[in-house]
């Protein structure tokens, strides 16, 4: 048994210490906000927070996370600076790579809350968007980050 | 997002007077309007959807998929402005697969070839109008008063006269039980107030907050994960597997073969690929050991020797070639390319005696519905077709072949089985944008007008497959898009199709044969400008009459600059292209690093007409979108092949563009009166030669080999 904290709840899962957080969170959780893109840590689809850093789902191990606070897109408040942001700016296209846009921005955010152009870019080069949102996602992180100083 | 309504849930609610429901049929006399009187006898194949309830809730039942293409908030826009509806009392239904969804235009339930919009505008638009007349006279009725003192608006009908008023949810019973209005007035475009304007899509929210339902998070109660181990050489045989290995491995329940390969059911998605690499499946070398860039490359060139299917055949332009004052020649060459939609290809099936359900992100629900059909032997009434959202499509979901394999491995072992793809599976096996090698030959007079013009175009065939009544005369209409109906005023036009007979797996693919024919249409228009000496907007304009074409040209190079020098270090390029009713053209703004041929694309201008417009906000999305998967197309993507098979497996071969290098875009709407024109695709050809021509201007290398790398960029600019 595994003990997790997502979104502040805490889950006892039974499986071994390799599987990828990704699998539980999603398949066995049924918090299916979070994506499957890639496996490989190249798409950032299935970006999470593990105590409040961005972290590829994808490729962290179950065990690592024992006792850390995970937070996935289910877990950010609906009044996030972040996804109000991104409805004002209507960002998603086909939307599955958003919660992971949102999840790598807010972690961005957290760290660096007045990020210039080019520490955004750097910061979400991680993620893909076979949409190609990726204008309204600069313009909506500008709007987040000026929404989070207001607050 | 509820996924279903019934027929019996349907005729539930009518018979029970719950509201009025309008349902549309197309017949061989058009379109003809139904009641649910009507309905309940059982005469109809309806497309279209109305839902009014006492709620006074408008539903749209959406019978195209959402791919991001905003389908679910265009096509209710259509309906509600018809309607008179209040925006904010509108609510969608994704429809399932069913004959009585199919697009009209088509006979099949399909979304693809931008069409969405342009197929159900008129059947949306009259099926609203009548259930809007429908409302007003049952308005009328009620208060003893003509109809025409009775007006409609957001959801309410107003007497005129004593201002008294009632809603569509109080009126939607009475209404239900009137005749269907034969040929109901139609609004004007001055008329409309929801049509033309940025109204926010439906479906962000739920996108934000991560509650929209992909197919891959598709749930069955009991259901395993199933893999297939698969050949890595294309028609590779297997030799050996070891099942026990397989079996052995907690949690893997059932490990069998399928037609070409070898399925492994778990409990957990991780548990299955760990029982699909304890196979150790051996394969042979495959049908075409001897596949791979270098002989596709070859065979390619020498079938450009041969002689194909004539597509068009204008004037003479051999003759008109000979007696050219200036005669051009080049040869282009573009790479397979994969779809990679984020979401990786899925299916989540149950086949059980008398009843299929399929949870499928698919762009084909009658594709999905004929194949079940074939496997499971049940009625068309019992199999349920749920389609999800879905994660990008692009013409890839448009294929069965991940629903095909999740019906057989459910139907094998009698489980639900959800089916997910790996990222290397979903690159590996995607019927990818056919590779394209193309010869063309252009002659002009003194005056620098062409005269001649000699396109052969060596490709596969996408419809051979897919749609094989589409082949006329030898001619696949995706191999010769956009070129053999180029606008150019251009008197003598060849057009020639060598169709390429390769093991490879070829699909539709955004904009499809548009990508490549415009990118050599437009790159070698400005090799003849330079040749005649002309600027290139000039030429372009000097061989277009079309005013919409003129216009977008004339607009986009306006709100760049163009004539105007550029930034240091930068120069521009500019594209047009007509396709899927829609006209578009682009200026890019790069620089080329000379030392080691990196573009980089600073900024783009992109001008676009398409008609009617219903949600300007998703058409300059749209716009962004394909201009930004043009760019990456054309700066990077390509499917490597090697001992039979596809090397290429997962983002670390498989480059695309990313956020650092997206240029600044600015998107500008062409207003016209031309017939409403699709949006989804049509932004993506014009990009790639913008900026080609652009890095023409710039170093006078002539690209001519895709993608633009920076080692094809240094051999381009060697030759100059």
């Amino acid at each position: 048994m595994i003990s997790l904290e997502i979104n502040g709840k805490k889950y006892e899962v039974d499986v071994d210490s390799d599987v990828p957080l990704l699998w539980v969170i999603r398949e066995h959780l049924k918090l299916t906000g979070t994506k499957f893109g890639c496996g490989v840590g190249m798409c950032g689809s299935c970006t999470v927070h593990v105590d409040g850093k961005a972290q590829r789902s994808c490729i962290t191990q179950i065990g690592s996370v024992e006792g850390k606070k995970i937070t996935t897109i289910e877990g950010l408040p609906e009044d996030h600076p972040v996804k109000k942001a991104w409805i004002a700016e209507q960002v998603p296209q086909c939307g599955y790579c958003q919660p992971g846009q949102i999840m790598q921005a807010a972690a961005l955010l957290t760290e660096n809350p007045n990020p210039t152009d080019k520490q955004v870019v750097e910061a979400m080069s991680g993620n893909l968007c076979r949409c190609g949102t990726y204008p309204y996602i600069k313009q909506a992180i500008k709007r987040a980050a000026k929404e989070g100083k207001k607050v | 997002m509820k996924t279903e309504i019934s027929r019996r849930e349907f005729l539930k609610t009518t018979l029970a007077g719950a509201g009025l429901t309008i349902a549309a049929t197309m017949t061989p006399f058009g379109s003809r309007l139904l009641s649910a009187q009507d309905v309940k006898k059982g005469l109809f194949n309806p497309n279209v959807w109305i839902r009014i309830t006492p709620d006074n809730i408008v539903t749209i039942v959406v019978n195209k998929s959402e791919m991001g293409q905003g389908v679910l908030t265009s096509l209710p826009m259509i309906s509600a402005d018809e309607l008179d509806a209040d925006w904010k009392q509108i609510r969608f239904e994704e429809a399932p697969g069913g004959k009585k969804y199919i697009d009209p235009n088509w006979g099949m339930q399909l979304t693809g070839g931008s069409t969405s919009v342009r197929h159900m505008f008129e059947p949306l638009r009259k099926g609203s109008a009548a259930a809007r007349e429908m409302l007003r006279t049952a308005a009328a009725q009620t208060w003893g008063v003509p109809v025409n003192e009775c007006a409609a608006s957001k959801n309410t009908v107003r007497h005129t006269k004593s201002g008294k008023s009632l809603t569509y949810g109080q009126l939607c019973e009475k209404a239900s039980q009137l005749p269907v209005p034969e040929n109901p007035p139609l609004k004007d475009e001055s008329q409309y107030k929801i049509i033309g304007t940025s109204l926010p899509r439906l479906d962000v929210p739920d996108k934000v907050s991560g509650k929209a339902i992909f197919g891959i998070d598709s749930f069955v109660p009991d259901m395993l994960y199933a893999t297939i181990a698969r050949p890595p050489a294309i028609g590779a045989k297997i030799i050996s597997y070891d099942k026990e290995a397989a079996e052995k491995i907690p949690g893997v329940q059932k490990v069998g073969p399928t037609d070409h390969s070898i399925a492994v059911c778990a409990t957990a998605p991780d548990l299955a690929w760990k029982g699909r690499d304890a196979l150790k499946a051996k394969w042979d070398s495959g049908s075409h050991p001897e596949l791979n860039n270098e002989t596709l490359e070859r065979t390619f060139l020498d079938s450009l020797k041969k002689e194909g299917a004539v597509a068009l055949n204008r004037g003479n332009a051999q003759n008109a070639l000979s007696q050219a004052g200036k005669k051009i020649e080049a040869i282009y060459v573009f790479p397979y390319l994969a779809h990679v939609t984020m979401e990786p290809m899925n299916c989540t099936a149950h086949v059980s005696e008398n009843r299929c359900d399929i949870w499928v992100p698919t762009q084909n629900q009658s594709g999905t519905l004929e194949v079940a059909q074939k496997l499971t032997g049940l009625k068309p009434e019992q199999i349920h077709v749920h389609t999800t959202y879905l994660g990008g499509g692009f013409g890839r979901r448009g294929f069965v072949d991940y629903v095909e394999e999740a019906l057989q491995i459910s139907k094998a072992t009698g489980k639900p089985i959800k089916l997910i793809w790996t990222r290397e599976e979903d690159i590996q096996n995607d019927l990818y944008r056919p590779a394209y090698y193309c010869k063309v030959e252009g002659g002009m007079d003194a005056k620098g007008r062409i005269t001649a013009w000699s396109h052969k175009i060596a490709v596969q065939s996408i419809f051979e497959q897919f749609a094989p009544q589409m082949i006329k005369n030898g001619i696949d209409p995706a191999a010769v898009d956009g070129i053999a109906e180029m606008e150019y005023e251009i008197p003598n036009l060849f057009v020639e199709y060598v169709k390429m007979d390769l093991p490879v797996r070829v699909g539709f693919w955004r904009s499809v044969g548009n990508t490549q024919n415009a990118f050599v249409k437009e790159t070698f228009i400005d090799v003849l400008a330079h040749a005649a000496n002309r600027d290139p907007l000039e030429f372009r304009l000097n061989h277009l009459k079309n005013p919409s074409a003129r216009r977008v040209l004339q607009v986009a190079a306006e709100k760049a600059g163009w004539g105007k020098p550029s930034q240091k270090g930068q120069a521009r390029g500019i594209a047009h292209h007509f396709s899927f009713g829609t006209q578009v053209a682009d200026v890019a703004e790069i620089s080329v690093n000379k030392k080691d041929g990196t573009v980089k694309v600073h900024r783009v201008v992109c001008a676009v007409s398409c008609g009617t417009i219903i949600n300007p906000n998703i058409i300059v999305a749209q716009m962004k979108g394909a201009i930004i998967m043009g760019l990456s197309a054309a700066l990077k993507e390509k499917v490597d092949f090697g001992k039979g098979g596809v090397e290429t497996s997962n983002f670390y071969n498989y480059n695309e563009l990313r956020i650092n290098e997206v240029p600044e875009i600015d998107v500008h709407l062409v207003k016209s009166k031309d017939a409403i024109g699709g949006i989804g695709e049509p932004g993506l050809p014009p990009i790639a030669p913008a900026v080609a021509n652009a890095l023409f201007k710039a170093t006078g290398a002539t690209l001519r080999r895709l993608p633009m790398t920076p080692q094809t960029v240094m051999e381009a600019m060697k030759k100059v």
